[in-house]
């Protein structure tokens, strides 16, 4: 029937008769949906003039499990609503049931793009409740670690831009260099995503000299590389037309909304955690913080990229500077704290006072000090911060994360309103949302 | 000048005298209390007053303290000040069996889904926030779950039948 009705039309195609055509394709589809009963419109769909859109949870253009109910108009957005919570894991809860060393495997699940930050703060939270103090070396290497998740968890988020706005090839080519940074967590810590490096009062282990050669051919290889995926976007006019002018945002907007990170920076406000409240010695090093004006997708873009410069910086000073301890300091990897830093295995089996200590620690039989304490660092994608309270007991009485990709979500559906579909998605890769941290 | 805790102390001690109380300096952040309807009041001229600014809402959380008759459940606030580089810790307290705080979604945007997430896990009724309901957990949930009188399950507890789970 519907071979006839078709070849109706050609045939009236060819007599041009233009109104006839319309009727018979009216015709065609009072036809088509005859023919299957169980096609059923809501009620009042087709008198409504925007249309509802439901993207995600699992889209594969959303990176992450998030929801969002849209209302179009044509292919304009004229309102979001967010559904998260999708892979909430009651972190907090689990917290107050875990001595302070095992959360650390919880923190790498937060933003998991950038696990050794979650790990050094929560270390450093933990230090500061305690009062352990670290020597610069630990410092250093803590820096150097912290940094090259920095440049991994924006090399990721400004790749997958360039996927949203149609370019796979950089993302490819930029993940062959994500891998070297793996490959030196591994050999640091033994894992690569989850990373549960360090520990309390400094690193489980030294770095070894195949770490620091791997880092060097990270630092050889890397900038030309860098430079090479700067070339392909920052000019480029295509990805130019697509993200500039779209999912912008005001400072004053952005610093209500609680932005941080590279998403309030682009918005032109210099807030950084390592410079305003330097922690783990990161007044020691020479580094700018770059902002944005208009705060859209264009300028995050540009922000995280001329970070990924300054990580590199940073880096090599950093690495400048642990070449330069001499003797027993060059050695150091740790704080000298035996009440929350593991003995040698070695001197476990052979002394008592060692054996007594491993045992304690990992038993989860250390009280710590009475206090509330709220520590931040500069996460890949803004304030990452640890509210720790502790009554004096062997667990925390209460841990809450500050996670920064939760609080500035919020501002999703101002960013994308009045814009285009396309835009938002490109919009919300260039938030660094991260299901992991923003569900906890 | 620099602004410092004491001078952070001494302004609210002049605007609103016995209102404000228990403020003790942690780890270098400046702490205090208020009556639980004060609080939009503190908020607001924090964000107000010249000298202060706090004009940047990091954190806003809860906390339970089941032992502490009518002070069962704390509210706190982090705020901070950008332009001076300082942070401040308000906290206020209320009652378990009428957890009602007044909403700072209206001066923060932030606040909203804070405030949604606080309730969710605690109960804190916030009154006039424009959407509270559940954000993490799903809506169907009939409990606050980070309260203490929900414990986490003991792995050592035996009225389990583990044969159920093909352990037995």
């Amino acid at each position: 029937m519907v071979n006839d009705a078709i070849f109706t039309i050609n045939h009236s195609l060819l007599t041009h008769n233009t109104n006839y055509l319309a009727e018979r394709l009216i015709n065609i589809v009072t036809m088509l949906a005859q023919q299957q009963h169980n096609i059923k419109l809501p009620e009042g769909s087709i008198e409504k003039e925007t249309t509802t859109l439901n993207v995600g949870p699992t889209h594969p253009a959303t990176h992450g499990v998030f929801q969002n109910i849209m209302e179009l108009d044509g292919e304009r957005v004229v309102s979001t609503e967010q559904t998260v919570g999708y892979i909430h894991r009651a972190f907090e809860k689990l917290a107050e049931r875990r001595p302070l060393y095992q959360i650390t495997p919880i923190t790498d699940r937060l933003n998991y793009c950038s696990s050794p930050i979650n790990n050094m703060g929560w270390h450093l939270t933990c230090e500061k409740l305690l009062g352990v103090s670290t020597p610069k070396r630990v410092d250093y290497l803590r820096v150097i670690i912290m940094e090259l998740a920095r440049i991994s968890d924006h090399l990721i988020c400004n790749s997958i831009v360039g996927v949203d706005t149609g370019a796979y090839t950089g993302f490819l080519y930029v993940m062959q260099y994500r891998e070297l940074i793996y490959e030196i967590y591994e050999e640091v810590c033994g894992s690569r995503l989850t990373t549960n490096i360090g520990r309390i009062g400094g690193f489980e282990r030294n770095f070894t000299n195949t770490a620091f050669t791997k880092l060097e051919k990270f630092l050889n290889e890397y900038p030309k590389v860098l430079k090479e995926f700067e070339n392909l976007f920052a000019r480029n006019r295509i990805f130019m037309e697509r993200t500039q002018g779209t999912g912008g945002i005001s400072a004053e907007r952005a610093l209500n909304y609680g932005f941080t990170g590279p998403n309030l920076r682009a918005a032109g406000v210099d807030y950084d955690v390592r410079v305003h409240s330097p922690y783990s010695s990161y007044q020691d090093f020479n580094f700018t913080v770059p902002v944005g004006t208009t705060g859209d997708n264009y300028d995050r873009f540009l922000v995280r990229n001329a970070e990924m410069w300054q990580s590199l910086s940073i880096i090599e000073q950093a690495y400048q500077k642990i070449q330069e301890f001499k003797g027993a300091d060059a050695e150091v990897y740790h704080a000298d704290v035996p009440e929350y830093y593991l003995p040698k295995k070695e001197d476990v089996y052979t002394k008592m006072e060692a054996l007594i200590w491993h045992f304690k620690i990992i038993m989860g039989e250390i009280d710590m000090p009475k206090g509330e304490v709220y520590h931040a660092v500069e996460g890949g994608n803004g304030e990452l911060g640890f509210y720790l309270i502790s009554d004096g007991g062997r667990t925390p009485f209460r841990l809450h994360f500050r996670r920064p990709c939760f609080i500035y979500y919020q501002a999703y559906p101002e960013l994308i309103q009045g814009g285009m579909l396309s835009d938002a998605i490109v919009t919300m890769s260039s938030l660094n949302l991260i299901a992991g941290e923003l569900d906890a | 000048m620099a602004l410092t805790n004491e001078y952070i102390q001494q302004k609210l001690k002049e605007k609103f005298g016995d209102l404000v109380y228990n403020f003790e300096e942690s780890f270098g952040m400046l702490s205090f209390e208020a009556p639980k309807d004060q609080n939009l009041k503190i908020l607001q001229f924090l964000y107000d007053e010249d000298s202060l600014q706090f004009r940047f809402l990091t954190d806003l959380c809860a906390v339970n303290y089941p032992d502490d008759a009518g002070r069962e459940l704390a509210v706190v606030y982090h705020l901070h000040n950008l332009t001076e580089n300082i942070r401040i810790r308000f906290k206020v307290f209320t009652a378990v069996a009428n957890p009602d705080v007044f909403t700072a979604s209206q001066l923060f945007s932030s606040a909203n889904w804070m405030e949604r997430e606080t309730y969710d896990f605690y109960g804190v009724n916030f009154v006039g926030h424009p959407n509270l309901k559940r954000i993490l957990n799903v809506d169907e949930m009939d409990y606050f779950p980070l309260r203490k009188e929900y414990p986490l399950e003991d792995q050592t507890r035996i009225d389990k039948d583990d044969e159920m789970f093909g352990r037995g």
